[in-house]
């Protein structure tokens, strides 16, 4: 071989086995940071970890619980409002509108997607801290839903739309009206899909901090109902992290494993649902 | 009687009647309302930002100066910050997640793609702050205690790495940056590169190229505004990124050249200062700057969604 | 077994001869036992119908199919007296060049397009590429048409424009064969007609072995013809004797139109 053709050939080599490199690296990213977690976050997850109140950095024996608490509270009222609003307005994209109201409505929800998590903070603040003086559950509840609007709303659209026109046609061939074969044919159909997408929505915003930081805020105690600064997981381990005491940090690695593991789970299950679910649209 | 049906099972206003008519305006109501929180996020930006914009004018984008105890505040330090740490993320995860994506979609087994594929779009579903745990305890020391000396001394004489090695920094915030980003670049370029028909590979292979070479020169260029497209979406979520970057900047509104120095972003000053903000025009100036952050996302957004639908249309690989 | 009659023998043996190919994918064996002698500047066409394998076996000449996951060939193919089957694959393709079904210029000029090939080959030094994309350009009768606009996109042709692009881009690389995969299938008959034309120049200074489904075209310009049935060759010889008087049962068949 002449020389230029061993260049090329050892180019080709090189190049072929960083590109390789490149993916193992990038994928084993997430083994990494997941065995950190564990290494160094199982060992603080105890019983006192999901049962007792924030103690001063010192005294041990304390907990997470009501982060724990709270966080269920601040995604339950985001999922509440903004899972039925995603969804309807899917609805309404996917077997009502016209084109251009469409596509119009699907680039603001893009838009918004697109708006950094802090600015959703920002409108939150502005709409209801402000007008109610303080910061609340509802503030931060009200952040999330924005937030899981967009994604419901994604994932009902395109389940919608992979439902056959055999299907919708046969309901009103029966004599259904309209919203009645949507509701009781079409969206039947799509729901596996239309639920994956919310468990996704649902799991990216129990993970989010910065919407939470000046909206609900963060709690040492309990939050009584959900008009108080009410303490969340995000929350509680960024606190925790920056603070300098060893005890904090050790909270905030366990606290990190167990959102982490939520997160995950909640990942993982609903794209190999989707995934059974793709392969079955196919096959 | 049967009602007619539409090719795109989709029926306007007008020719629906009594129950379908009344779902048909819920479900709008609740569409519309996208709609209008979205002009209340632009509305209550404005608004709130006005006293600042007001006091300032543009020179707000210009001015370095961030005083809260003396009511000065210029924007410059955190645009600065937000835009170097998300600028330099980007040169070290496109070369990594451009590879890898080039190795997923055209050299590896399909079944090892997708295992690989699966693991890398996981990494975007891990929140923000536990990256930043993770940068805190990893990276940090690592970073202070190994890499940024090794740096000083080899690059110390340029502005760009002069000491001291705190740890934290401009730099470390980038490394953090890059490794959220990487799910973002990797799956959409992959998607771009796997779309490329395979007569264009084969053209390069048949002209006697090597498999580098006919990936290179025949297949990437085919996919680029895809890959482009990739780059800037992602470009748009890293600056937005908060909490993984506060946790590790430093937190200090300086300009300073070396990126082992310490520096503060958008987001990460909005994060810290917003509620304990002491007066009015702090806030508004608060604001003011997720006004800004809002602009440059909405921008860099829109033209990556254009580049992604442009290499939907066929033939438009030129 | 196939039929190989050529009437006057090549002085130094068949430019290129295939010995016992068989192809499978995956488990599929998409070729039978394959033996076929393609002689020194003629033209040969593979003709059959869809599915038969034709356009398999073309593609083994150059080892295409080796970029197929699962794909697989056993045999010879001797190029010149070696085996191609083994050794370097990227210097067999510059020796045996490709034209595929539907043209795939890639997204660069015209001059670009041509000039790949001859730049990673390093067959050329800086100022003797123009004259190399000009030459073949001429050989592709495109010259005229794109001298004055070498440097657009080679998007803004036409399709038949597009596929002589394609012929001069293969030919740019000097290749001692040159396969062509049904490559007027996407064109209209003047475009067609056209590059019919300008294979019967290239021939001289190039093997040629063309897949196709037309037969007239096979008539038109073939030296010899193969005809493929079901992965088998079924017959090779002269084209006219192929199409006037054929040996097998199935080729007239194929031929009288009884089936395909």
């Amino acid at each position: 071989m002449t020389l230029r053709r061993l260049w090329r050939k050892a180019v080709n080599d090189v190049m072929l086995t960083m590109t390789g490199i490149c993916a193992v690296l990038t994928a084993s990213a997430l083994f990494f940071i997941l065995g950190y977690l564990i290494w160094n976050g199982s060992t603080s997850l105890d019983w006192n970890f999901f049962t007792k109140l924030p103690l001063s950095p010192g005294e041990s024996g304390g907990g997470m619980a009501n982060a724990i608490v709270g966080s269920a509270k601040i995604v339950f009222l985001g999922a509440l409002i903004g899972v039925p609003v995603g969804f309807v307005a899917g609805v309404f994209l996917s077997e009502f509108s016209g084109k251009t109201l469409a596509n119009t409505i699907r680039f603001t929800a893009d838009l918004l997607n697109g708006v950094p998590s802090i600015v959703i903070g920002i409108l939150a603040w502005a709409l209801i801290v402000v007008p109610t003086r303080h910061f609340s559950a509802w503030a931060g509840g009200f952040a999330l839903s924005l937030m899981v609007i967009p994604v419901t709303l994604r994932a009902t659209e395109q389940f919608l739309g992979q439902v056959p026109l055999s299907l919708r046609e046969g309901a009103l061939a029966l004599g259904a009206s309209k919203w009645k074969s949507v509701a009781t044919v079409v969206v039947p159909a799509a729901r596996t899909g239309i639920m994956t997408g919310i468990i996704l929505g649902v799991a990216r915003i129990s993970g989010e901090t910065a919407p939470l930081l000046f909206t609900a805020l963060n709690n040492q105690y309990w939050s009584k109902g959900f008009n108080e600064p009410t303490a969340s997981l995000p929350v509680m381990i960024y606190n925790r992290a920056i603070s300098a005491f060893d005890d904090f940090h050790r909270q905030a690695w366990a606290a990190g494993l167990v959102l982490l593991a939520l997160v995950l789970v909640a990942n993982i299950a609903a794209r190999m649902v989707l995934a059974k679910g793709a392969a079955a649209h196919r096959g | 009687m049967a009602p007619s049906v539409p090719v795109r099972a989709r029926t306007s206003f007008r020719n629906v009647r009594g129950g379908d008519q009344i779902a048909y305006l819920i479900t709008f109501l609740f569409a519309a309302s996208i709609l209008l929180v979205t002009v209340l996020l632009i509305f209550e930006l404005w608004v709130k930002s006005k006293l600042a914009i007001h006091q300032f004018g543009f020179s707000f984008l210009w001015t370095s100066t961030w005083d809260p105890v003396e009511g000065q505040f210029g924007a410059l330090p955190f645009i600065y910050g937000t835009i170097v740490t998300s600028i330099l993320g980007l040169l070290i995860s496109v070369p990594l997640g451009v590879g890898a994506a080039i190795y997923l979609s055209e050299l590896a087994p399909p079944r090892v793609s997708n295992a690989l594929t699966f693991l890398v779009e996981l990494l975007a579903a891990v929140p923000s702050v536990v990256f930043g745990l993770l940068a805190i305890f990893a990276l940090v020391p690592a970073m202070r205690l190994y890499v940024q000396p090794a740096l000083i001394r080899a690059f110390g004489w340029s502005p760009f790495f002069k000491g001291p090695a705190y740890g934290v920094g401009v730099l470390t915030a980038s490394m953090v940056l890059a490794i959220m980003m990487f799910p973002y670049i990797i799956s959409i370029s992959r998607e771009a590169l796997m779309q490329v028909p395979r007569e264009q590979r084969e053209a390069a292979l048949a002209l006697g190229a090597t498999r580098w070479e006919a990936t290179w020169d025949a297949v990437v260029p085919f996919a680029r505004l895809g890959i482009v497209g990739s780059v800037f979406l992602s470009l748009a979520r890293a600056l937005g990124e908060t909490m993984a970057v506060t946790m590790v900047i430093g937190n200090d509104p300086r300009i300073a050249s070396s990126i082992l120095a310490p520096g503060y972003t958008i987001a990460a000053v909005i994060a810290n200062e917003f509620s304990e903000a002491t007066s009015d025009i702090h806030q508004s100036a608060l604001v003011a700057l997720g006004l800004v952050l809002f602009m440059i996302t909405i921008i860099l957004n829109g033209l990556g969604q254009l580049l992604l639908v442009l290499t939907a249309k066929p033939g438009t690989a030129k | 077994m196939a039929d190989t009659t050529p009437d006057a023998k090549p002085q130094a043996g068949p430019k290129l001869r295939a010995s016992n190919v068989d192809f499978f994918y995956g488990k599929f064996q998409a070729l039978h036992n394959i033996s076929i002698d393609f002689p020194e500047n003629k033209i040969t066409a593979l003709i059959g119908p869809s599915g038969c394998g034709k356009s398999t076996f073309l593609r083994t000449l150059n080892r295409i199919n080796d970029t197929i996951r699962g794909a697989r060939a056993t045999g010879e193919v001797v190029l010149d007296g070696e085996n191609i089957m083994e050794g370097d694959v990227t210097e067999l393709r510059r020796r045996v060049g490709m034209v595929f079904q539907r043209p795939n210029p890639f997204p660069k000029s015209i001059f670009d397009n041509i000039a790949y090939g001859v730049r990673i080959n390093g067959m050329a030094r800086r100022g003797q590429i123009h004259e190399v994309v000009e030459r073949s350009l001429r050989r592709a009768a495109l010259w005229e048409e794109v001298k004055d606009k070498l440097n657009k996109s080679a998007y803004a042709l036409s399709g038949g424009q597009q596929q002589r692009l394609c012929i001069a881009r293969a030919l740019a690389v000097d290749p001692e064969v040159l396969l062509l995969d049904e490559p007027c299938s996407a064109l209209d008959p003047i475009a067609t007609s056209k590059i019919e034309e300008l294979l019967l120049g290239i021939k001289e200074q190039c093997t040629l072995i063309i897949v196709t489904h037309n037969m007239q075209q096979a008539a038109r310009v073939a030296d010899f013809t193969g005809f493929f049935l079901l992965g088998k060759l079924i017959e090779v010889n002269k084209t006219d004797i192929i199409f006037k008087t054929p040996a097998k049962k199935e080729t007239e068949d194929y031929i009288t139109g009884r089936f395909g």
